[in-house]
């Protein structure tokens, strides 16, 4: 194990520098999961925002533009369609390379050999519910592989559950309205979403507003819900429904 | 040099029966024949049943009444042309290139040549001397151009030699039209007009007596026949050497094959493996000593009950890394039936590119690299299919769905026209658009509400249309024009719909709403 990687005392000492909030500047971990509904294009969107953002970052000093690699599998194709060339982000356009796997096998089987490519800049996967084949063992192993040769993961998972999983960061994705447009505000305008960082190794839950401006990926956090949710425990008469009376 | 095989069926017939002309088999009425609609057309005779009347092109019903004791057998034109190919291949003795003259001639190119055998005239006693040895009846002509010597070769004398300072329109001018390489309808018109020798046609281009050239006249007479063999004027032109004729050289193809001869049937996997990687590794070498990499490789696996099991592998990139190749051929070796055992296995690149040499990787940590990306594309393609990896590309087409292709990944993008840039198109599409159904306040208008999946979507804010005429030069005429919306509903999910026609353009009831992108 490499010993630098580890936090020193004194960055331990202050609560701030231990847990950091995240920030959309902050590193791409090498295997990030979204979950997001198969009806909302939020996954795929948010996923590649991320790509670009790790892109821009890491790109800036190497002249050649490296492929990016999307995997689905055949049920992700499905429920959410194929990517669609002309509305894709410009950088990404002609560096997109589409796998089509008939099965969950087949598609973590080509998430790994894309992994394994030092060519790729970043491979994005779909995979839609909760696969047998996609278990804890088998996202070990691509975590793994990720980090073993440095190439960023983003799994999206359609209409699945969290279920175990050795991601560095999962987030829940879900489409938030997007902020009006400039020269005519009744048109949708750029996407926003709305995402859950329900667990990370390095940061501290919460829920942000992320919105995918032009050259950087913005983020403003949504403020804390004041009334917490007790689960079980019976709610005040007033806040039941005429109808359940 | 034109080599003309007068009987090159009934010669490669002999050679396959084993007989000399006139011996054995051959020395009965014999004809090739060929099935057609109007029952089986004789293609051709042996001297024997020439002489009880029998002739080429004739029906073998036809025959059977001239000559009852005909013999058939079924004629081989497949069979000629490879064995006519071979032989312009063999032909390249005697000349720096050859060209196959299909059904059956070579033509030679013997310019500044013939000194090496002695001479023109010992030149084709050679040629002669050579194709009766291998029982192959020829009459072989040298001309100046190719036409004069095909000329020469069919309608001359053996052995016609026309030199470069002779004449060549006096010296041809005795042979009949046929000489030009025409279709048989194009001579049937010129045996109508009266024109039988080449020097009818000639004086008629040139003018007689003081009239004025006729060749105006021929020219008219042709004037929408563009293909040599069909236009009498090309052709002459062609064989005078005023226009230049050009020919498609037969180049010889080897591809790079490697084999191994197993003492011991093999039956067992891992024994497979072994050989298999020595074979990549033979192959390996000799693509390098070639300075080429192999983008085909076909594996042939001989067993002992004469089966032969063939697996093929196609690669992205041109290669030569023998681990590379054993390791995709690990996938295809799995259903591989090795029965009482596999005695012989070849591997051949049937395809290869150049590919220059480079420097090996001296660094221990290559597997820390990872791999390239055409052996990444190899490996994925191996397992899931060429259908499966391909690179999105822009096509020509308004229509949404048939503006994206799909090619290989590596392949270079095809030039396209630059796409305006003021259409905003979703990140998704569906595979097929899916029906909807909407409440509007307007069937022109946009949906205030629709339900998908059902899930029902409250349309908050909109943009459109943006009008998609069908392509009528290639749809059916009542296929209707789209007018595309960018929907949101309230909880921020964006897609793309569209209604499909319009309630008044008469091509059909009202509209169908349908949903056909996702945006991010």
């Amino acid at each position: 194990m490499d010993t630098s990687t580890l936090p020193k005392a004194a960055e331990l000492a202050t609560r701030a520098a231990r847990n950091p909030r995240w920030q959309p500047d902050a590193a791409l971990p090498l295997h990030s999961e979204i979950f997001a509904p198969a009806t909302q294009g939020a996954g795929a969107g948010a996923a590649l925002a991320f790509a670009q953002q790790a892109l821009r970052a890491g790109e800036t000093d190497s002249l050649e533009e490296r492929s990016v690699l999307w995997v689905q599998d055949a049920r992700a194709i499905k429920l959410g369609g194929r990517p669609y060339r002309a509305g894709l982000p410009e950088a990404l356009r002609h560096r997109l390379i589409h796998v089509a796997a008939k099965t969950p096998e087949d598609a973590l089987f080509a998430m790994e050999e894309g992994l394994r490519c030092r060519d790729l800049a970043v491979v994005v996967g779909e995979v839609a519910g909760n696969p047998r084949a996609l278990d804890f063992t088998a996202s070990r192993r691509l975590t793994l592989t990720a980090e073993k040769h440095g190439i960023p993961l983003l799994l999206v998972r359609l209409d699945a559950e969290a279920d175990l999983s050795s991601a560095r960061m999962r987030w829940r994705m879900t489409s938030a309205p997007s902020s009006p447009p400039r020269w005519n505000v009744a048109a949708p305008g750029r996407p926003a979403w709305r995402g859950e960082l329900f667990r990370a190794r390095a940061h501290p839950p919460g829920e942000w507003i992320l919105r995918d401006e032009p050259e950087r990926l913005a983020a403003e956090r949504v403020p804390e819900t004041t009334a917490p949710d007790h689960g079980d425990l019976v709610r005040g008469p007033g806040a039941r429904s005429l109808a359940a009376l | 040099m034109a080599i003309w095989c007068a009987d090159l069926a009934l010669d490669r017939w002999r050679h396959s029966e084993n007989c000399q002309r006139g011996e054995g088999p051959d020395s009965a009425p014999l004809a090739l024949i060929t099935e057609t609609a109007h029952g089986p057309r004789i293609d051709a005779v042996n001297p024997a049943a020439r002489a009880a009347g029998a002739a080429k092109a004739m029906m073998l019903a036809d025959a059977r009444t001239l000559c009852p004791s005909i013999e058939v057998r079924p004629s081989d034109p497949a069979g000629d042309l490879a064995f006519l190919e071979r032989l312009a291949l063999w032909a390249m003795r005697w000349g720096p290139w050859s060209a196959m003259d299909a059904p059956d001639g070579v033509l030679v190119d013997v310019t500044a040549v013939a000194h090496l055998f002695g001479g023109e005239r010992r030149l084709l006693a050679d040629v002669e001397a050579r194709c009766n040895a291998r029982g192959l009846t020829i009459r072989a002509a040298i001309a100046p151009t190719a036409g004069a010597a095909w000329a020469l070769a069919h309608f001359a004398a053996s052995g016609a030699i026309l030199g470069p300072e002779e004449d060549l329109q006096t010296r041809l001018a005795d042979l009949p039209v046929a000489a030009l390489r025409l279709d048989n309808d194009v001579l049937l018109v010129l045996k109508r007009l009266g024109l039988k020798r080449l020097g009818d046609l000639a004086s008629i281009e040139e003018g007689r007596d003081g009239a004025g050239s006729g060749r105006d006249a021929i020219q008219r007479r042709f004037r929408n026949r563009k293909s040599p063999a069909a236009n009498p004027l090309v052709r002459m032109d062609q064989l005078l050497g005023r226009v230049p004729e050009p020919l498609l050289p037969v180049v010889p193809v080897t591809a790079p094959m490697v084999q191994r001869r197993l003492l011991e049937p093999i039956r067992h996997r891992q024994l497979l493996d072994t050989v298999v990687s020595d074979l990549a590794q033979d192959m390996a070498r000799t693509l390098e000593a070639k300075g080429e990499g192999a983008r085909r490789l076909q594996l042939g696996l001989w067993r002992v009950d004469g089966e032969v099991l063939v697996r093929e592998l196609e690669m992205a990139a041109a290669t030569r890394d023998p681990d590379h190749m054993v390791r995709l051929f690990a996938d295809r070796l799995d259903d591989i039936d090795a029965g009482f055992g596999i005695e012989m296995l070849r591997l051949r690149a049937s395809w290869s590119q150049p590919l220059g040499l480079d420097q090996s990787d001296l660094e221990a940590a290559a597997e820390q690299h990872g791999t390239s990306l055409a052996a990444c594309m190899d490996r994925l393609t191996t397992r899931l299919g060429t259908q499966a990896v391909q690179r999105p590309v822009p096509r020509a087409s308004h229509i949404p769905e048939r503006a994206q292709g799909w090619q290989p990944p590596l392949e270079p993008e095809p030039a396209e026209q630059h796409q305006l840039a003021f259409h905003t198109r979703p990140l998704k599409l569906l595979e097929r658009p899916e029906r909807i159904s909407v409440l509007y306040a307007a069937p022109e208008g946009y949906p205030r509400r629709f339900s998908w999946r059902g899930e029902v979507c409250e349309v908050a804010r909109v943009e459109g249309p943006e009008r998609i005429a069908p392509e009528w030069w290639r749809e059916r005429g009542t296929a209707r024009l789209r007018d595309y919306y960018r929907v949101e509903d309230e909880a921020g999910r964006r897609y793309w719909i569209y209604r499909n026609g319009l309630p008044t353009d008469g091509r059909g009831g009202m509209p169908d709403w349908y949903l056909q992108g996702l945006f991010a």
